[in-house]
């Protein structure tokens, strides 16, 4: 998949209203007294019929800023202490369960990153498919019944009919996570959060489902907020690219600027440790040290332990986004006045 | 690559796609279950036994039953099982069915047989129904404690739950005094009025609670009403420590100091037993839910939107339903028991009507001149307890895997 990152320019489609939008959120864990700052202040939006991604390492805080959209931050231990999160003009953070209730699913859906735990064992995947569809709407267990075959058949699950009568263990890794995709588009929902959908599949599924979701965002004109560590999906699907470390946006941009002019010091790491052709037999490149502790970040910019150009002012200043043009950002003077200043 | 059936990848068969041969979950536990022969043994004795019970209320209920367990011949008294009647002393229709005192008679010359028949129907409905009221019981308790254990008990919990409890309550007992004729309503209307007043103070307090909690404290609370708003302890303390309490009291006694109380009927023997062995159930729950809650698929269920009590019930319910369902059937076995053990205390249900205990108890007087009298019903509670018991651990061995490999 990696293979022609490259070739794809990504469509702008302007004029679109933007859908979801993400300003300042700052989501925090308290544990044992030691607060852990998990999203640490990242806005982003998403327009509609538009794909962005989210890309960074395990622990960067990419899964927690997607439950807070749905308002699935577990409450004690986590808190949200500042930010919006604006859909289609009103503030998720500010709703009542109830009212959240009404919208997950509904109109923001996910799909989660275990397709093996995530559906319900007791339960056939008919069952709980139409569960998705009752829970919306006011249709009767045979509309619903229709509904769910011809959800499975969108997902391209063979035979529906019999496999809708199967229990989750019946099925492969594959066809769970084509049928959690079935229950996430279940109410037609205007924006889908995938939570790194394809990592426990292997590579020819990982595509296969891939694929799927081109197609049916395509089909049903919905946007996606894809979460992942795998910059090859990345590559293959993304409008948007947003790059976090540490809780915060390290580089924004589509996906011709983050991979031909990437202009992090991070996300140029992130690259060159991916492998490629032209340095066969080379060792592969990694960034060298860990993601900080979410409680204990480092001064300044977090990246600047691990940064081969830091400079003194990286490890006394938190560093702005600067824009390198063209809706390209990226949290790092050091490049901008490398690349601009000549 | 869409539509591409990842299961049909190797070339199947034939034409025909490859599948393993499909089992349901049901078909392959009733396979491990087969295997346990004792499991198997007490399977069938239940089944034998409910439909004994059964046909043993409907052959004896009724002012003219089939068999009459209440049917009195003192001619007859004390027969051993086998025994013919005397023909020449007994009106033709006091002739006990079949010609023969099944399993003899007892010092009224009652046919022994039929009122084992009567005693069955009670000890299954006792054994059902205090354990269905003790399962209730314990998955509400136990699934609150496990969903919603960290969530914070306030004073005006404490408080609405109080004055909404006494109340109900203290006007249900003025309205059940009034329909019995035991005074007037002009007596109680200071009463009933100051238990509408706790009601709707209560009710008051609860909707306050209820409407601040749902805002996620972002709404200020209001001046003046902020000692009701007190965290207190957890709803996880206030459970488990019922429970404990619950489980201090030797069970027992408890129930015989109840019964001794109340008036003497198999409801409220069924009630009190269930009310006082739902702490097993509540455990079980509680610790299953603990971990489902962290489950995938309950995020997964929350994200789609479904309710909590939808995810409570539907979802997290069955999943943990295994070990109550093993305990509920030892359990069964226990509620008989105490039933019979009550019953011969005399703490059981009113003598005309039979019970395997009070046959027992009645049997003991007569324990050399008449061993069947104690004997067939001893045996018989002896046999269904211990069937009941082992259909429970073969149930388990069934629903917990790591036991599965033996």
């Amino acid at each position: 998949m990696a293979s022609s990152p490259l070739k794809r320019s990504s469509p702008t489609l302007p004029g679109n209203r933007p859908l979801l939008s993400v300003r300042n959120l700052k989501v925090f864990f308290h544990s044992d007294g030691v607060v852990s700052r998990a999203v640490d202040g990242v806005s982003y939006e998403v327009k509609e019929g538009e794909t962005v991604c989210l890309v960074g390492e395990s622990g960067c805080g990419k899964t927690v800023s997607a439950l807070a959209i749905l308002g699935l931050v577990p409450q004690p231990p986590g808190e949200i202490p500042g930010g919006k999160i604006l859909f289609k003009g009103k503030n998720l953070l500010d709703l009542d369960e109830e009212t959240l209730q009404e919208i997950r699913g509904k109109e923001i859906s996910m799909i989660f990153q275990e397709p093996m735990t995530s559906l319900n064992p007791v339960f056939t995947i008919g069952d709980q498919i139409e569960e998705a569809i009752i829970t919306h709407e006011a249709l009767n267990k045979d509309e619903a019944r229709r509904r769910a075959i011809e959800l499975l058949i969108d997902v391209g699950i063979p035979s529906p009919e019999e496999r809708s009568k199967d229990y989750p263990h019946n099925l492969s890794g594959g066809q769970r996570q084509r049928v959690m995709i079935a229950m996430a588009l279940a109410c037609k929902p205007d924006l889908v959060i995938a939570d790194e959908p394809t990592t426990a599949l292997d590579v020819t599924i990982q595509d296969q489902i891939l694929h799927l979701f081109k197609e049916l965002k395509e089909k049903r004109q919905m946007a996606l907020l894809y979460i992942t560590h795998n910059l090859g999906v990345v590559a293959e699907i993304a409008d948007r690219i947003h790059v976090m470390y540490a809780g915060i946006f390290a580089e924004i941009g589509n996906v011709e600027q983050i991979f031909r002019d990437p202009c992090h010091p991070y996300t140029m790491g992130l690259l060159a440790s991916l492998p490629s052709r032209s340095r066969k037999g080379d060792p592969l490149y990694s960034i060298p040290g860990a993601v900080p502790d979410p409680a204990y970040k480092p001064q300044g910019c977090p990246f600047h332990p691990r940064c081969p150009y830091v400079q003194e002012s990286c490890k006394a200043e938190f560093p702005e986004m600067c824009d390198f043009g063209n809706g390209h950002f990226a949290r790092c003077p050091i490049t901008y006045k490398e690349k601009k200043g000549k | 690559m869409i539509g591409v059936n990842e299961k049909s990848s190797p070339t199947p068969p034939e034409g025909g796609v490859l599948e393993a041969p499909k089992k349901t979950l049901f078909q392959e536990n009733w396979g491990l279950f087969k295997r346990n022969r004792l499991a198997l043994a007490g399977l069938m004795i239940f089944l034998i036994f409910f439909i004994i019970a059964l046909t043993g209320r409907i052959l004896t209920y009724g002012r003219n039953p089939y068999f009459n367990p209440a049917l009195v011949r003192l001619q007859e008294k004390l027969r051993p099982p086998l025994s013919m009647p005397n023909l020449e002393t007994l009106k033709p229709e006091e002739v006990p069915r079949f010609g023969v005192y099944l399993f003899g008679t007892d010092d009224l010359g009652r046919d022994v047989f039929s009122r084992m028949l009567q005693g069955a129907w009670v000890s299954l409905t006792v054994g059902f129904v205090a354990v269905g009221i003790a399962v209730v019981i314990g998955v509400f308790l136990g699934g609150i404690a496990g969903y919603y254990g960290s969530s914070r008990v306030r004073t005006g919990h404490l408080l609405a739950f109080v004055l909404l409890g006494w109340g109900v309550i203290d006007l249900l007992t003025v309205v059940v005094t009034i329909l019995r004729g035991q005074g007037g309503i002009n007596i109680f209307l200071g009463r009933i009025a100051v238990d509408i007043f706790m009601v709707l103070i209560g009710a008051g307090i609860a909707t306050l609670l209820i409407r601040m909690g749902y805002s996620k404290g972002r709404r200020p609370i209001p001046t003046g009403l902020s000692v009701l708003f007190l965290k207190l302890f957890s709803v996880d303390v206030l459970i488990t420590g019922l429970i404990d309490i619950m489980l201090c009291f030797p069970s027992f006694f408890l129930i015989l100091t109840v019964v001794a109380l109340l008036e003497r009927s198999i409801f409220n023997i069924m009630a009190v037993i269930g009310l006082t062995s739902w702490m097993g159930a509540a455990r079980f729950i509680r610790a299953e839910f603990l971990s489902l809650r962290e489950q995938d698929f309950v995020t997964a269920a929350t994200a789609l939107g479904v309710p909590n009590w939808r995810i409570i019930f539907r979802h997290m319910v069955p999943n943990a339903m295994a070990p109550v369902l093993v305990s509920a059937t030892i359990g069964i076995a226990t509620a008989i028991l105490t039933e019979a053990g009550l019953s011969f205390l005399g703490f059981g249900v009113p003598p005309p009507d039979a019970t395997w205990g009070n046959i027992l108890s009645n049997g003991k007087n007569f324990l050399f001149d008449a061993p069947w009298l104690t004997f067939v019903p001893g045996f018989a509670v002896l046999i269904v307890v211990l069937a009941f018991n082992l259909f429970g651990e073969g149930l388990r061995d069934v629903l917990n895997p790591k036991l599965r490999e033996r």
